[in-house]
């Protein structure tokens, strides 16, 4: 399909989103609070998002956007799903019921950026120890014993 | 992850229940590098697995933030070090695609030449280190036979045998050595006479079809949801070849097939590989006697700065879908990198496929997922 038709169809299930048409992809901003039921219609509408082949984490001082790229493969169309969150106490709905690699990418994601997945199955850390302080992604981290700056 | 006293006390039998957890790896022979995987037990069924990650975790995605444009792309090969060469190839295309070089004819072909041959190199390796996991240890030394002399013309003309760092920004660091083609060419003949053996060794032999024809299954449904990409979703029937569906270099010019399988077991996934490297050696072939003249690398500035914005670049690694995601500002630093891993998604599809079998199955379906753990850690 292309960009203007998926754009058709988001102007119907989620009037508040904003597209940037700049990069490679079609670029949606979705509202955090809004994206659960919208990535639920994603997957199960005639447009069958049912490929997320990347979920990861953009600290961008004030604020984090969480980023979805979402496929299909049947139609082999791709956009990208930006949902901007707090940078104090930043949560969003989980979408591993949804798509299930979702459910190891957003422990990485809480591991590396302390961004809170809700309704998680599992939320733990995935890759540091339990005891770890602090989020290493985040652009505010220090580590003045190992951190490696040029 | 686990304290210490956590996992002694967990490893004692629990009461009625009857259940078990024991501990595989960190250090176990069939995990193939530092993956702690704890395992609940009902008798020998497996009930619950629990992948403990990070033993070798280097936060790669925050150095990079601090290196330049030419010098992460070395950071790759560390991750998945089988495709080191397919890893840089996806960085460096990444920064390429932000700073639109074009890269010259000859570096293309070099570059896709490099890829296969790794890709044969590493399901080498995967076929010996499987059949080493259900207790054979012959094929290990047919398959590292071939695979040797693939390292032999790699560290000839990149002067490394396993994290080569031959590609960058623009082309490929050197133009390949004088006896490059013709030593292809001898891998290539000898490859193709010796293939049979596997066929006799491990394919035709009853022993190794009982253990895999329907270990490990895995559905078309969930291998997608499950983001599993590579062999692994194409035993279970995906479609999902870079290669062939977002063609880059000069894939498109070159006549190979999408090797699918529909049973989505372990048999199958060890089929899709073995089947793999025929077509592997289908494009070499195709290739190796048309490297065409001229540059083997763009003109590029000294300091590569990205223009601000966005950047994915997706390439096909031995494991499957390998992403790089940049995200810049402009500067001569990336802002935010994210790497895509294949084996990261194939393993989160491991507990799925496990779960209810026998924890000997285990190997067998771990080892055709053909894990590799600097790859999942990063």
């Amino acid at each position: 399909m292309t960009n203007e038709e998926i754009k058709a169809y988001f102007t119907t299930v989620a009037p508040s989103a904003t597209f940037d048409e700049t990069g490679e992809w079609l670029n949606v901003q979705v509202e955090p609070g809004s994206w659960k039921p919208l990535a639920q219609n994603l997957r199960n509408s005639v447009l069958h998002f049912d490929y997320l082949f990347c979920l990861t984490c953009i600290d961008w001082k004030t604020h984090f956007s969480v980023v979805y790229h979402l496929s299909s493969t049947t139609y082999r169309h791709t956009i990208v799903i930006k949902a901007n969150v707090y940078a104090v106490n930043p949560e969003i709905e989980t979408v591993s019921d949804i798509w299930r690699t979702a459910e190891f990418h957003e422990r990485e994601v809480y591991d590396l950026f302390g961004v809170k997945f809700l309704h998680h199955p599992d939320l733990r850390r995935l890759i540091l120890t339990d005891d770890f302080e602090g989020y290493p992604l985040r652009k505010n981290f220090e580590d003045p014993v190992n951190m490696i700056k040029l | 992850m686990y304290t210490q006293t956590e996992v002694i006390k967990d490893t004692t039998v629990n009461g009625s229940e009857g259940e078990l957890v024991i501990n595989v790896g960190p250090q176990h022979p069939a995990t193939h590098g530092v993956l702690h995987l704890v395992i609940t037990l009902n008798g020998e069924t497996i009930k619950k697995i629990e992948p403990h990650l990070g033993y070798i975790h280097r936060s790669i995605e925050k150095m990079c933030e601090s290196l330049s444009y030419r010098q992460f792309i070395y950071v790759t090969s560390r991750m998945d070090y089988l495709s080191s060469h397919i890893n840089n190839l996806g960085s460096a295309h990444c920064v390429e695609k932000g700073m639109q070089i074009e890269i010259p004819a000859r570096a293309k072909v070099i570059r896709v030449l490099m890829s296969e041959l790794t890709r044969i190199a590493s399901h080498e390796l995967w076929l010996g280190a499987m059949a080493m996991d259900l207790g054979a240890f012959t094929p290990f030394f047919y398959a590292f036979r071939e695979r040797e002399m693939i390292n032999d013309i790699m560290e000839q003309t990149c002067g490394a045998r396993l994290t080569m760092n031959y590609m960058v920004p623009g082309g490929v660091m050197y133009d390949i050595h004088p006896d490059f083609q013709q030593k292809v060419k001898v891998f290539v003949k000898q490859f193709k006479e010796k293939v049979t053996e596997y066929d006799d060794l491990v394919t035709n032999n009853i022993i190794f079809k009982n253990r895999m024809i329907g270990v490990g299954v895995l559905s078309k449904e969930d291998a997608i949801s499950y983001g599993c990409t590579g062999p692994v979703a194409r035993g279970s029937g995906v479609s999902c070849d870079i290669r062939k569906i977002f063609p880059y270099e000069v894939y498109d010019t070159v006549a190979f097939d999408e090797v699918l399988e529909t049973a989505g077991d372990s048999f199958s996934r060890y089929m899709v590989r073995v089947r793999e490297m025929h077509q592997s050696i289908r494009i070499i072939e195709q290739l190796i006697d048309n490297i065409p003249e001229g540059e083997h690398q763009a003109k590029t500035k000294a300091v590569l700065k990205l223009p601000k914005g966005e950047f994915y670049s997706r390439v096909e690694t031995a494991r499957g879908e390998f992403g790089v995601y940049i995200v810049s500002e402009g500067a001569t630093t990336p802002y935010r990198i994210k790497f895509r891993s294949p084996g990261f998604s194939n393993l989160s599809a491991l507990e799925h496929m496990a779960k209810g079998s026998k924890l000997g199955d285990l190997m067998a379906t771990m080892g055709t997922l053909d894990l590799v753990i600097p790859d999942i850690d990063r």
